[in-house]
């Protein structure tokens, strides 16, 4: 049954640029682009237990990076998104180490606020950034002589990607690494006392969920071909954070389904209810109060009372 | 059978009618001309976006929504102020409402973030964005704006602070982004061509809490100019005076700094501050004597730059809609017919040059109190102001866009 | 030197604005552990109600304004405490996305309610004028915020150290499982508590309006600060929100005018340091 489900969802996936219009594509791409950058949040806030709120910064530096080593150094696609993916890496590799000396609110804190300086950066080095006018990408890369410029050749790079994102995210988590991991979340001095090296299995995942938030941002600056601040601010971080949050932190569906959800809220809806912030919010309230672990945990729960009700 | 009862027509019409006729029929039986506007209607900016929907609807309902015998659908989409998103809504009302042009967007980075797409879609864009460069350097064929560049009406303005006001020295001061940094170059520009300087240039972030830290700061002068945007030129304002300052230094004021939008809240302390701007509710000419009561009756308070941004821009597309005979379909004649248009606005007379930028009045305005509400009263007209100003169009494009440090200050002290 | 002394009020006076914002925060955060991310949209809707009190009740003065909005927002958080944050348990992440939620929703609200135009707060008449001294003008009502500021930490002071429920509360911080086990009524505690730090975030938006106006953005612009002064001084610590807001009140005034370049970091830099070396802050007792 439920390898049944998961064809049919991989079919529709896949054909979904045969039947949708070119609005619906790109709503699908920059659902998959959410998606990866909320799966990579989720490794953070669901499996290592640490609430991140500047998830933005290796989106937001990744699409720069190769904006600008393609505007300025005049780099092909790929050794600019070889540089921007290494660049953005290593960031995260030194943002770790400072971050990761607080858990908890703090931890929270210094991400926002690291965050914040690449944010504060960005508006006011300008000779690197252009500022507030923001850097523009001359086109989409042509992989092995693809062209990208249609709606539906972009939908199904980003899917491709998406597939490999989430398979490696999957892999990551079920290992044995991951389940340390977990472990480190929910009896971080127990695994200490076993030996464990909780600090290094939080900075591996750290690392690795910089290195996926960076690929979002490759796949964001592709799709928008402009990068701005604002896709380094707090807004950027806390709808990351809200849909991971709202999908079910902690689990690989979640993610993916809050950040549909979102995007479709933001850029859907609200062409037709004027206060979709307030919905927003609503929609919020309601799942912590309906379904608190989130959508999907939470759906879960709810079908299969339903099932064990039955005889 | 339908299909083919339409064809019928259109055969007829093609052969058997006389040019005249042939519009007005297909008029009749063509869909309506979809108009997208690009606007904020949350967060910070929302004050704007929502001036520049109501005006533009109020255009609308005044034409019975035909503009050139044709019926006009309007479709308005929120981006929120943030570039990624205005570049989604301009795709949704490209893509899924098949809109034939688009008014707006409200903000600089907005155009910015989708000018690249405006000229894949070609769609005919009148924008209220005042950045600089969609119509110099990189001039945008798809764009036409009716409003102004950022320093369309900066450059007036600092002749005017030298040889009118007879200013010498002057300080700058404005929001940290493009439109602040290109407004206070193209002022700095024409005030020190005048012979005035500007001893100091101060950039707050655009998101400061408290200027106090600013004010503090200013050096003696003998007056300031404000590049603000939004609410932060009106916060400003108030805490000049809080500090005492606004006896001792005159005030200045770039063409959003003191909108009408502001000044509907703003008390005495805004008495006597000039501006300049390409619009003011108080100008006082045919069509404007009609919208500005009209719309101040409609929404209890003046119309101001936003309002009057899309207001024209719908005279423009109108006047365009009438040359064309009301056909959009060929998007590189209406387009052509856009920058060719003249037509006389709420904002006076407007016409574009060959990059797609208006050639219109420029007004120096003072705040008055007026039949008891606070005024922007026109106090002298620049007319048919270009972009460039004075300066030959091709040497002023040759050098470098207006920014933070071009032109380069020479008389600042630190 | 004028330069020196005006600034030097100047940070005062942010600092003292700080503390009317940053104080609720923390007070909620060390008995409840709640991070409250709708604080700043609880200091912008107390911004509103107060100005929206101003303009329609005549011969209200700032002060009641500042109490009028104070007990609102306060009644509005104990609602939100009772129907909504009650059922989280301790679940973080719940907490923030309902948090983050309300402040959508008020800010929605707010923008509906009273439009996008900024709304000017007038300061008393008698407090208008710059005092003048030594060649020196500075804002009175600036001196006057310092003073409310140095009011409400003493009030605070004296709630927590010399009566009942603050003796209470400084239990349930310490060790809340004690707390209960020696039947303090944590329940009413915390709704108590929650409504109190709701309320001087209500008044302290109506305090600062003559300074900042309430206009739409003020929410976000506004929680940063306060996450940085209760992140510096330590969670909970009250002494720890003073001081950590006087402190941010210089870096900030200092830091702007003579680095300006550095404007927009200028506040992130020391927090990531302190974070960095001193995870629990300057006064912290608890770990964040």
């Amino acid at each position: 049954m439920r390898t049944v489900l998961l064809l049919l969802t991989a079919v529709v996936l896949a054909s979904l640029p045969l039947f949708a219009g070119t609005f619906y594509i790109n709503l699908a791409s920059q659902i998959l682009i959410a998606a990866i950058f909320a799966l990579s949040l989720n490794l953070l806030v669901g499996y290592a237990g640490l609430t991140s709120l500047g998830h933005a910064s290796f989106l937001g530096f990744a699409a720069y990076a190769s904006a600008w080593a393609s505007t300025n150094l005049g780099l092909g696609f790929a050794p600019a998104a070889l540089l921007s993916i290494t660049t953005t890496t290593l960031m995260a590799a030194c943002f770790g180490l400072i971050a990761l000396r607080a858990t908890g609110l703090g931890f929270l804190m210094i991400t926002l606020a690291l965050s914040q300086v690449l944010w504060g950066l960005a508006y006011r080095w300008a000779s690197l950034t252009n500022g507030d006018n923001g850097l523009t990408l001359a086109g989409r890369p042509a992989p092995f002589g693809i062209a990208l410029d249609g709606a539906g050749a972009y939908y199904w790079f980003t899917l491709a990607v998406f597939a490999a994102a989430f398979t490696l995210m999957a892999v990551f988590v079920s290992s044995a690494f991951g389940s340390a991991l977990k472990g480190t979340r929910d009896q971080p001095r127990r695994m200490a006392a076993l030996g464990y090296n909780v600090w290094l299995i939080r900075w591996i995942t750290f690392v690795y969920a910089g290195f996926w938030g960076g690929v979002a941002g490759l796949l964001y600056v592709y799709y928008h071909r402009y990068i701005h601040p604002t896709s380094l601010s707090i807004t950027t971080s806390a709808e990351g954070l809200l849909g991971v949050i709202a999908g079910g932190s902690g689990t690989l569906g979640g993610p993916v389904i809050g950040a549909g959800l979102l995007v479709l809220l933001k850029n859907y809806a609200s062409a037709y209810i004027e206060r979709w912030n307030m919905l927003l919010g609503f929609v919020f309230l309601f799942i912590v109060l309906v379904i608190p672990e989130g959508i999907v945990p939470g759906v879960r729960r709810l079908l299969s009372r339903k099932g064990s009700g039955k005889p | 059978m339908k299909l083919s009862r339409r064809t019928l027509i259109k055969g007829i019409a093609g052969a058997g009618l006389t040019a005249v006729a042939a519009p007005t029929l297909l008029a009749q039986t063509s869909e309506a001309v979809r108009v997208g506007l690009l606007t904020v209607k949350t967060g910070p900016l929302a004050s704007g976006g929502i001036d520049m929907e109501r005006a533009l609807q109020m255009y609308l309902k005044e034409k019975g929504s035909t503009l050139a015998g044709r019926k006009v659908e309007l479709i308005v989409a929120d981006t929120a102020g943030v570039p990624a998103t205005a570049r989604t809504k301009t795709q949704e009302l490209v893509e899924k409402n098949n809109v034939h042009c688009l008014i707006g967007p409200l903000a600089a980075f907005e155009a910015l973030a989708i000018d690249d797409y405006i000229r894949q879609a070609q769609i005919p864009t009148l924008s209220v964005a005042a950045a600089e460069d969609m119509t110099q350097r990189k001039a945008n064929p798809w764009f036409v704006r009716a409003t102004s560049t950022s320093s369309q009406c900066a450059h007036p303005l600092g002749e005017y602070c030298a040889k009118e006001l007879g200013y010498k020295r002057m300080i700058t001061i404005a929001d940290d982004i493009a439109y602040g940094h290109e407004m206070c170059a193209g002022f700095l520009r024409t005030f020190e061509e005048n012979g005035g300087k500007i001893v100091q240039k101060l950039f707050p972030p655009l998101t400061a809490p408290d200027y106090g830290t600013y004010i503090a700061q200013l050096k003696n002068a003998d007056a300031i100019f404000l590049g603000f945007a939004g609410s932060n030129g009106f916060r400003f304002v108030r805490q000049l005076v809080e500090y005492g300052l606004k006896d001792k230094l005159a005030v200045i004021g770039g063409m959003t700094a003191l909108d009408e939008a502001v000044l509907r809240n703003m008390g005495d302390e805004a008495l006597g501050i000039v501006t300049t701007c390409w619009y003011s509710a108080d100008y006082d000419e045919p069509i404007n004597r009609v919208f500005a009561p009209a719309f101040r009756k409609e929404f209890g308070y003046d119309p101001g730059f936003y309002a009057a941004a899309t207001y024209t821009e719908a005279a423009v597309l109108e006047a365009a809609l009438q040359e064309t005979g009301g056909k959009v379909d060929d998007k590189a004649a209406f387009m052509a017919a856009l920058k060719a248009t003249e037509v006389e606005t709420a904002r006076g007379p407007v016409k574009f040059d060959k990059y797609g930028n208006v050639v219109g009045n420029v007004y120096i305005r003072k705040v008055v109190r007026k039949d008891g509400r606070l005024v922007n009263q026109v106090i002298k007209t620049y007319p048919n102001v270009s972009q460039f100003w004075t300066y030959d169009p091709d040497a002023f494009l040759k050098a470098p866009v207006y920014s933070r440090d071009y032109p380069p200050a020479a008389n600042l002290e630190n | 030197m004028q330069f020196w002394i005006i600034q030097t009020l100047n940070s005062l006076a942010f600092g003292g604005l700080l503390f009317l914002l940053a104080s609720g925060f923390s007070l909620i955060f060390g008995l409840m552990r709640l991070a409250n991310l709708a604080h700043g949209a609880f200091f912008m809707l107390g911004a509103y109600l107060g100005a929206a009190a101003i303009r329609s009740i005549p011969g209200l003065d700032l002060w009641s304004a500042a109490l009028l909005a104070g007990f609102s927002v306060a009644a509005a958080g104990g609602l939100l405490e009772r129907l909504v944050l009650r059922r989280l348990g301790s679940n973080p992440l719940g907490q923030v996305l309902v948090t983050l939620g309300i402040s959508f929703i008020i800010a929605d609200a707010c923008l509906m309610l009273w439009g996008g135009d900024p709304i000017p707060m007038p300061a008393p008449d008698y407090l208008r004028r710059p005092i003048l001294f030594a060649g020196i003008a500075f804002p009175a009502y600036r001196f006057a915020v310092v003073a409310c500021a140095i009011v409400a930490a003493l009030g605070l002071y004296l709630l927590l150290e010399r009566t009942r429920i603050g003796a209470m509360i400084r239990a349930g911080v310490d060790d809340m499982d004690m707390a209960r086990a020696i039947g303090i009524p944590v329940s009413k505690l915390f709704t108590a508590v929650f409504c109190l730090g709701a309320g001087i975030a209500g008044a302290g938006g109506v305090l600062g309006g003559p300074i900042l106006s309430a206009y739409p953005g003020l929410d976000a612009d506004m929680l940063p600060l306060a996450l940085i002064v209760v992140i510096l001084g330590g969670v909970g610590s009250l002494l720890g929100a003073f001081v950590g807001s006087f402190i941010i009140g210089f870096i900030y005034t200092f830091g702007t005018a003579l680095l300006p370049d550095l404007a927009y970091v200028i506040l992130f830099l020391p927090m990531i340091v302190v974070i960095a070396f001193r995870p629990q802050g300057l006064f912290g007792r608890l770990r964040a």
